[in-house]
């Protein structure tokens, strides 16, 4: 394949061009009709990135005067929205030009669609703010300006549109620029994100400063909008961030390679480097960082690649390896701004899914601080937030996570949550605030022993007292919970999940150093629908993979029993090596 | 794509002389797709990857190879075949199955195939609607698959562009395009209930021109009808039509040979071909650059209707 092209093409000298290129992704915001996706559409047209069969498809259809191209509808890809003439979900368009790669994300104004803009702005490096130079600077333009600043969007342009409208007069665009600057202003001193703009006057519709400069506008000497995206500074960069790696899945081949595969969410890593994975604290080194093409000996953010450490230790989905030098914060609660994304609106001490990096920790909103009212800017006391507020709110949640400010941090900072009954995704969250984690519950009951001792308890039971924590399928859990009795071991079920343990997580440490202090073996569960059992003691780990043992040609039901008679012997394995059981009988089971 | 907030750039105090070089974008890009590609091999039950042999299924596959190494592809391939495949298709799926050692299921709607369903006979809309939409969802059925992965790219067609990288599915496969979740940062809603499913595109952010740069810099083996050769066409003005299915010619109509090759692969009485010279990557690419109409032009079933694809898509098509 590799024979050489025609002459007056060099495919390695357009490949090196092409790699030279950087890349930006932008969103546009502002209210609805403002011209937003005309100018997408007007963008696309005058770099010559859409094809002639895509241009004839919408010639004479769409809103505007005959004859004159309706761009709207180069992004409005949906039926509801052309008929309707509005945008109603984000379109995400491509192009480039000699200088940059740009993905584009084109966002609805309305109301109603707002977690649609949220969606386009949080992964863009910059935002294009449009206001109707025939209406000035109205609240959704403010809505919009605002949610980019608090999703920590670099670079906002305005671009004053509709200049034809108003005879293309620059004391009017002088008025709006004015005003628009003082509400960003006004922006970043609340959300602490100070934001650099750059305002344009354009007509989207007539082509005036996007891609080519205006003749209407003589009074106007900066660069066209196309320019400005063309220079603003390129999408972040944070290879000399702190190492963050979030563990996607553990990679286990056969018996001679462990390795933790994940994306480098930020910094660099090189294969030697100590690092501490967490919440757990455990210190390693980098022994490869293996990848498909071949192993590295440095890796920078955003690569994909995966790592094996010099030695074991016990690592899952879900945990974050760090640099040992500058970790990040552990904890069990943390203050964050939240945008309500849901018809239902929040419910304080209700249950919801909190998914941060690769994992997915149950938690409550205890309280609400403040809503920020977007037409002053003013903070409110609230007892909820509704769909599209914005507030700010304090988190718990049942297990401890490793992360960081969203400020520090776009990809440890950021987290959803979840309904855990709709499944709908209800807010978007930032983390302003971590509050680091304290041993609680032990220290507390330090010194209750009564007159039984441990080996009294031992001879009675036939096992020592222990935590056995499960994680997984309830199946798999029940099966395990009812095979540990029938040996003869006292198990106590304690669902890790209880509200009252969420709410106050030293109570769960409580209860369980109890259990163990009566020597029993108390079960720590998290019942979920993963695929995988994961059991843990006192460091140790036993790891069931139930996609890796179906058999296709078999019943479901000889597949769930030769699954859960697998979970059950590994978990007795996982006790036997921990030393929990003494009488010989139960050991051999 | 994770992204911290250090300043760099040209101007950044950050950067040192030393610092390793920017990612392209084909890095970046490869990046994010095996990111997607772990998520949901880790957070479903039953993952499967729709493999339907063409360019961005190449891509995929290989994505898929990378995410995993050293272990296997984790979960299996999917090719939902209408009978209507070209042969070379067939013979370069099985061969890239085994040369990968990858599970290649294959399903089709034979009681459909059976009764003679083909597009001229029904109208394209129809034939596609049981070949493919009927088929891939008994097949997602049957085999209880609870995410799919599916080649499909943003910049291929405008209600594509609309597309979460996790798109819901209810129960009965159906898209609904006006009430999606919203999909913030890199953080994926994977929770579904008892028979509602998810589909997915790892390539939601690749470009065709991405596509056919990432096969020229990996050296992924395409088939061979994307590229020139004088191949036998039934000329209609401007359209070419491979004379694969004998049904598809008019009365009196003679195929003649021209130099042509696919741009996309479908159903071989749905797909024109182009008249090209292209015969190696690099000319593809540099055909692309010249290019004026775009990769799906030449799919009469992109056109059978207003809004077509979306429609399809709404009933549980890709
Ligand atoms: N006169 C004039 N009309 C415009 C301009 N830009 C957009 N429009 C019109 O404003 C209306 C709303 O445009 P659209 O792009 O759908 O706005 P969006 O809701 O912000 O995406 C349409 O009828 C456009 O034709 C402009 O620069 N000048
Ligand atoms: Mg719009």
């Amino acid at each position: 394949m590799s024979m050489l092209a025609a002459p007056t093409f060099s495919i390695d000298e357009f490949l090196q061009q092409e790699r030279e290129k950087d890349l930006l992704r932008f969103s546009t915001a502002g209210s609805v009709d403002d011209g937003k996706s005309t100018l997408i559409g007007r963008l696309l047209y005058d770099t010559q990135s859409v094809y002639e069969d895509q241009v004839r498809s919408i010639e004479g259809k769409g809103t505007t005067a005959p004859g004159q191209i309706d761009f709207a509808l180069l992004t409005d890809g949906l039926r509801a929205e052309r008929e309707q003439g509005i945008t109603i979900d984000v379109a995400y368009r491509y192009f480039s030009t000699a200088r940059r790669k740009f993905i584009i994300a084109d966002t609805p104004g309305h109301e109603q669609y707002t977690r649609n803009m949220a969606t386009g702005a949080s992964t863009a490096d910059a935002a294009v703010v449009l206001i109707d130079a025939s209406k000035g600077v109205l609240i959704q333009s403010r809505r919009h300006a605002y949610i980019a600043s608090l999703l920590r969007v670099r670079h906002v342009l305005v671009a004053v549109n509709k200049m034809d409208l108003i005879g293309y007069d620059e004391a009017a665009f002088r008025a709006i620029e004015a005003d628009f600057s003082a509400v960003l202003d006004q922006i970043a001193a609340d959300t602490g994100n100070p934001v650099e703009r750059i305002v344009v006057p354009v007509s989207a519709l007539k082509g005036d400063n996007i891609v080519h400069k205006s003749n209407a506008m003589d009074w106007y000497k900066g660069p066209s909008l196309l320019e400005l995206l063309e220079t603003v500074p390129p999408s972040v960069d944070t290879r000399t961030a702190p190492f963050r790696f979030p563990v996607q899945r553990v990679l286990r081949p056969d018996h001679t390679f462990r390795g933790f595969a994940g994306q480098i969410a930020s910094g660099t890593i090189r294969s030697g480097d100590a690092i501490t994975v967490l919440p757990s604290g455990r210190s390693a080194r980098v022994e490869r960082i293996v990848t498909w093409d071949g192993d590295l000996t440095e890796a920078i953010a955003p690569l994909s690649v995966t790592l094996v450490l010099d030695r074991e230790l016990d690592i899952s989905r879900g945990d974050l390896v760090v640099s040992s030098e500058t970790p990040a914060t552990v904890s069990k609660s943390a203050k964050a701004a939240l945008v309500w994304m849901d018809q239902r609106p929040l419910e304080l001490h209700r249950r919801y899914l909190l998914k941060h990096t690769s994992q997915t920790v149950p938690v409550f909103v205890t309280s609400i601080g403040h809503r920020t009212d977007l037409g002053t800017l003013n903070h409110e006391p609230a007892r909820t937030l509704h769909m599209n507020d914005i507030g700010s709110v304090t988190v718990n949640l049942l297990r401890p996570i490793a992360l960081d400010a969203y400020e520090e941090n776009r990809s440890t900072g950021a987290f959803i949550l979840v309904d855990a009954e709709t499944n709908g995704t209800v807010a978007a969250g930032m983390i302003s605030a971590a509050y680091s984690e304290t041993a609680a519950g032990a220290p507390l009951l330090a010194d209750a022993w009564g007159p039984l001792t441990a080996g009294e308890k031992e001879a009675r039971w036939g096992h020592r007292g222990a935590i056995l924590e499960l994680k997984g399928p309830k199946e798999l859990v029940d099966a395990i919970e009812r095979s540990l009795f029938a040996a003869g071991a006292v198990p106590v079920r304690i669902e890790a999940g209880d509200d009252a343990f969420v709410l106050h997580p030293s109570l769960l440490e409580i209860a369980t150093a109890l259990q163990v202090r009566a020597g029993l073996l108390a079960l720590v569960v998290d019942a979920n629908e993963a695929s995988t059992l994961i059991a843990r003691i006192e460091g140790r780990e036993a790891i069931v993979n139930a996609a890796d043992m179906r058999d296709a040609d078999d019943t479901d039901d000889a597949n769930d029993a030769r699954r859960a008679g697998k979970a059950v012997a590994a978990v007795h394995q996982l006790l036997r090596d921990a030393g929990v059981f003494i009488s010989s009988e139960m050991a051999g089971l | 794509m994770p992204a911290a907030e250090t300043q760099t750039g040209p101007q950044s105090p950050h950067v040192t002389g030393n610092a390793p070089p920017r990612l392209s974008h084909l890095r970046l890009l490869e990046a994010e797709s095996i990111h997607i590609l772990r998520e949901v091999a880790s957070e479903f039950e039953r993952p499967v990857m729709l493999y339907s042999v063409g360019k961005d299924s190449s891509v995929m596959l290989r994505l898929a190879q990378k995410a995993f190494y050293p272990a296997p592809i984790p979960f299996p391939l999917l090719h939902v075949d209408t009978g209507f495949k070209f042969a070379e298709m067939l013979t370069f799926r099985d061969e890239m199955a085994r040369s990968i050692g990858a599970e290649l299921l294959v399903w089709r709607n034979e009681q459909a195939i059976a009764a003679g369903t083909n597009p001229i006979a029904l109208d394209t809309k129809r034939c596609c609607g049981l070949l493919k939409t009927q088929a891939l969802l008994d097949a997602l059925r049957h085999y209880n698959f609870d995410a799919a992965f599916g080649g499909a790219r943003r910049d291929e067609e405008k209600s594509r562009a609309k597309e979460r990288i996790y798109s819901f599915r209810d129960s009965a496969g159906q898209w609904d395009p006006k009430n999606q979740r919203p999909e913030l940062w890199n953080l994926y809603n994977a929770r579904i209930h008892p028979g509602e499913s998810i589909r997915v595109f790892p390539l939601s952010n690749w470009t065709e021109m991405d596509v056919w740069q990432y096969i020229h810099e990996e050296k992924i083996p395409v088939v061979d009808l994307y590229f020139a050769k004088e191949r036998p066409m039934y000329v209609r003005g401007d359209e070419l039509l491979p004379i694969e299915q004998s049904f598809v010619a008019r009365l009196g109509e003679q195929p003649q040979m021209v130099k042509s090759r696919l741009r996309s692969l479908g159903c071989s009485p749905c797909t024109g071909a182009i008249r090209s010279d292209a015969e190696t990557i690099p000319a593809i690419i540099s055909e692309l650059i010249s290019f004026r109409s775009s990769e799906r032009a030449n799919r009469a079933i992109d056109h059978d209707q207003e809004g077509s694809m979306e429609i399809k898509k709404r009933e549980g098509y890709f």
